[in-house]
């Protein structure tokens, strides 16, 4: 008796738990939104939803539409004022004067004021308040004050100053002429009142005064932004909103986008980039982006130094021994571009052109001469081991480089994957790695100086900056001050050229390729383009 | 009976602290700093580090980080992600799916592998039980992401009969590709050893019996030879359904699913101990009441069998 009564008990168990479990409606799920409502691909948001505590794609991309600033940049990377009317440099570069236009309103009413935007960089630069953007503010007089001890989290930086309700003036450190631009980046965003209140509940409801406002957000589902009819900008969004749907894995979000039941993703699986662009039942885009891949070898390794003839002649060796065309096509089937330069295609001032870019093309037998030149003034027998994070796709491309290599240059050459980007970086920081590691810069503003100064200039050095390799060069330096100090953009430019061309030559980081821009629609999504971030232009789109 | 469900529940006591330690103990050896890899490429700025750092308890030695989790845990506080979201939110909202997809696909490989186990092992040397034979054996061979990627490809999107992904808050038809692609494997070895049992007991002695003693063949196959082919069959089906809840990784990225798998994935390489510790010991507890259900079950399957 006992028994049965156990067995009963176990399958109507079972049984209530099947009809519990089965009860759900289904469809939900596959809802595309509304007629002009345009789904997109992301990943679900890393940090709460603060500009200034915003650093990685899945909140980037929504942060870009919730909030509008200073200036922004159109899909060619070009500077656009916003909500500023005017921002004046002084002589040097060193102070700016920024007055806004006027009418500009957050979602909860309130006006956009000088002081939305000097209360928000200061609580992003101090550092009691923990924001990860915080360095994007260390150029303004005061930062350094912001980073010590004992702080209560509303301390102001002393280089911002409200003239008036329109007007304030930013001192800097040092000169620096891209400022204007900088200031377009998501952290530099303007916030409410309200945020300073209650920044956790404002990190799951932002209140922005961009183009869209947030509907709702359901963690690990969805992001719901509708079109913000107070929007003030010049273009206004052609679609009635954007929804995000959050995915785990691109290929899922591939898959979804054929069927029709996703109409815009801003990647394209490893699997399907072979495909993509012959697919009938999407549309596809790929073009050369912002992106750039390198690898570095520390500027100071032993018979590969930057500052010694030997070294300059096997790095030059070895960059001229690696067939960028034919990775590109072979290895990443066409989504990515050969490297000409230390910037990237989608960055003004790019140029194929440039002195020195020779090194940058393959050419065996040029690089088995140089190599030899460097063997005759010190031999080196070692292996040359390639390290990366193997969790990131980047094996294929690292095999092909150890076989070019060995091939052309007869030497011994190895990969090195590690497990993870955590582990990776860590490494890199810790300065563990000896050899070249993969390096790679997304840029966070459209401009050469992004790339250069954050990458190679010594200041960015010895782990205070990205400048990985800590190579170290005072005529870089100096170029790269006096570009700071420039206020017009074809002196700055030009400088920006000259660094490059030293770079070229002493190849503190060898270019391989620019990840392409590319991403995938729905058959029938009109206004699909890419911009110079490699994001799609969602305002753009509609159905 | 009471005393030994006592006993069973008490065991469950060490057996949950004991993973909880060696799991938090796991995800702090890990390699890698996890609020370095917060900034990504990009530097470091060591001063708002160490805010983080102190907001999270990882600037204290690893024994006091263990012991201030237990503390919260105890109070119900699992702490928060680095999100800021509070990990029993999130576990709330990921395990309901896992759950639901489990359950879908523990009664897809139930039923259909029993059914079919039992038909070919009583009708032995069919053509019927060489086909069920033939398929279970590409099942088992063929690894779950390519069973999942081709269904997903023309049951979604070329024909378009079953939804191609299921999001969140999935229903029945989201779930029933997964579940069935999710089951498939359990499903061929449970026919395999379904069909394996039923066709030794068929020639066992206390069959011949039965049927010597003018039994019904209907009666003989249900009240003897399935009764005790189940056993084993039962045993592997308890185990499964533990492995489906903690180990749908695969079926839950290809079909975009947002259940514990993949939250437990996305911990290890935040490097997330709180999250970790509290889905591993939760999935701890599934495996041991799974397995105690199945301890009960044997009781009622075979008298032989008395807890005491």
């Amino acid at each position: 008796m006992k028994k049965k009564a156990i067995a009963v008990v176990a399958g109507a168990c079972t049984l209530g738990m099947l009809l519990s479990g089965c009860g759900g409606s289904g469809g939900d799920s596959n809802a595309s939104g509304g007629a002009n409502v345009i789904t997109a691909f992301n990943s679900e948001p890393q940090n709460a939803l603060i500009p200034g505590d915003t650093n990685e794609t899945g909140g980037g991309k929504v942060g870009q539409l919730l909030f509008a600033n200073l200036v922004r940049y159109d899909s060619k990377g070009d500077t656009k004022m916003e909500v500023a009317d005017s921002i004046e440099p002084n002589k040097d570069a060193t102070q700016y004067t920024v007055k806004l236009k006027d009418g500009w309103k957050f979602t909860d009413g309130t006006p956009v004021t000088a002081e939305s935007f000097t209360k928000s960089w200061s609580y992003t630069a101090n550092a009691k308040n923990a924001q990860k953007c915080s360095s994007f503010f260390s150029m303004i007089k005061g930062y350094d004050d912001l980073q010590k001890d004992g702080l209560k989290g509303d301390e102001q930086l002393e280089g911002l100053k409200v003239v008036d309700d329109k007007t304030f003036t930013v001192d800097l450190a040092q000169p620096d002429s891209v400022f204007p631009i900088k200031v377009g980046y998501l952290a530099f965003a303007p916030l409410p009142e309200s945020f300073y209140k209650d920044p956790k509940a404002f990190g799951e409801k932002p209140v922005g005064n961009g183009m869209y406002k947030l509907d709702k957000w359901d963690h690990n589902s969805q992001i719901v932004l509708t079109k913000n009819a107070d929007y003030k900008g010049e273009e206004k969004p052609k679609n009635d909103g954007v929804t995000f749907k959050i995915y785990t894995d691109v290929d899922a979000a591939y898959a979804d986008v054929q069927a029709g039941n996703l109409d815009v993703m801003d990647t394209v699986p490893a699997s399907a980039t072979k495909t993509f662009e012959k697919d009938s039942s999407i549309e596809a885009y790929n073009k050369a982006g912002s992106v750039i891949q390198t690898f570095t070898i520390p500027a100071n390794m032993k018979h590969w130094e930057t500052n010694t003839e030997e070294g300059q002649l096997r790095r030059q060796a070895l960059s001229m021994a690696i067939d960028r065309e034919q990775l590109v096509t072979k290895v990443l089937n066409g989504v990515g571009t050969a490297a000409t330069d230390f910037t990237a295609p989608a960055i003004p001032g790019y140029s194929k052109d440039l002195k020195n870019g020779k090194y940058l093309k393959a050419n065996p037998s040029e690089a088995k001469k140089l190599w030899d030149q460097a063997e005759a003034i010190s031999k080196w027998d070692g292996t040359l081991t390639f390290s990366f994070n193997a969790d990131g796709g980047a094996k294929p491309i690292y095999d092909a480089i150890v076989n070019q290599v060995k091939n052309n240059l007869g030497i011994k050459a190895a990969t090195n994957p590690m497990p993870t980007f955590q582990e990776f970086r860590n490494a890199v920081s810790e300065r563990k790695i000896d050899g070249a590691f993969r390096t790679g810069w997304q840029p966070d503003y459209p401009s050469a100086e992004n790339y250069l100064y954050q990458l190679y200039d010594s200041r960015a050095a010895d782990g205070n900056g990205s400048n990985d390799g800590d190579y170290k060069n005072a005529e870089v330096d100096e170029l790269l001050n006096k570009a700071a100090a420039a206020t017009k953009s074809d002196k700055q430019i030009d400088l920006y050229h000259q660094v490059e061309e030293i770079l070229l030559e002493q190849l503190p980081a060898i270019p391989i390729y620019y990840t392409n821009a590319d991403g995938v629609a729905a058959k029938g999504v009109k206004g699909f383009e890419m911009d110079w971030q490699n994001q799609p232009i969602y305002e753009n789109m509609t159905k | 009976m009471g005393k030994y469900l006592l006993r069973r529940i008490l065991q469950m006591i060490p057996v949950v602290l004991g993973t909880t330690l060696l799991v938090y103990a796991l995800v702090f050896a890990l390699p890698g700093d996890p609020v370095k890899a917060m900034f990504g490429d990009k530097p470091v700025n060591e001063a708002v580090a160490a805010q983080i750092r102190a907001e999270y308890n990882l600037d204290k030695p690893f024994i006091v980080q263990y012991f201030l989790f237990l503390k919260n845990a105890l109070t119900l506080n699992f702490g928060e992600t680095f999100a800021g979201q509070p990990v029993i939110a999130e576990i709330g909202r990921a395990f309901p799916v896992t759950i639901k997809l489990a359950l879908m696909a523990f009664c897809f490989e139930a039923i259909f592998g029993c059914v079919f186990g039992v038909i070919s092992g009583l009708k032995k040397g069919k053509w019927y039980d060489s086909v069920i034979l033939i398929v279970s054996l590409l099942l088992i061979s063929v690894p779950t992401f390519v069973t999942g990627f081709v269904g997903q490809y023309f049951l979604g999107v070329k024909w378009r009969i079953l939804p191609v992904t299921a999001g969140a808050n999935p229903g029945f038809f989201d779930l029933l590709m997964p579940a069935m692609v999710l089951g498939s494997v359990s499903m061929a070895y449970i026919i395999r050893l379904a069909r394996s049992e039923v066709s030794s007991n068929i020639a066992l002695d206390y069959v011949r019996t039965a049927r010597a003693k003018g039994m019904s063949n209907t009666s003989v196959t249900f009240r003897h030879i399935l009764r005790n082919s189940m056993i084993p069959v039962v045993t592997y089906l308890g185990q499964d359904l533990g492995a489906l809840m903690g180990g749908a990784m695969i079926t839950e990225q290809i079909f975009n699913i947002h259940g514990i798998g993949f939250l437990t994935y996305q911990s290890i390489l935040k490097g997330e101990a709180n999250m970790v510790v509290s889905v591993v010991t939760l999935l701890t507890l599934v495996f041991v009441v799974c397995n105690l259900l199945v301890d009960m079950l044997y009781a009622a399957l075979d008298p032989r069998i008395r807890y005491a």
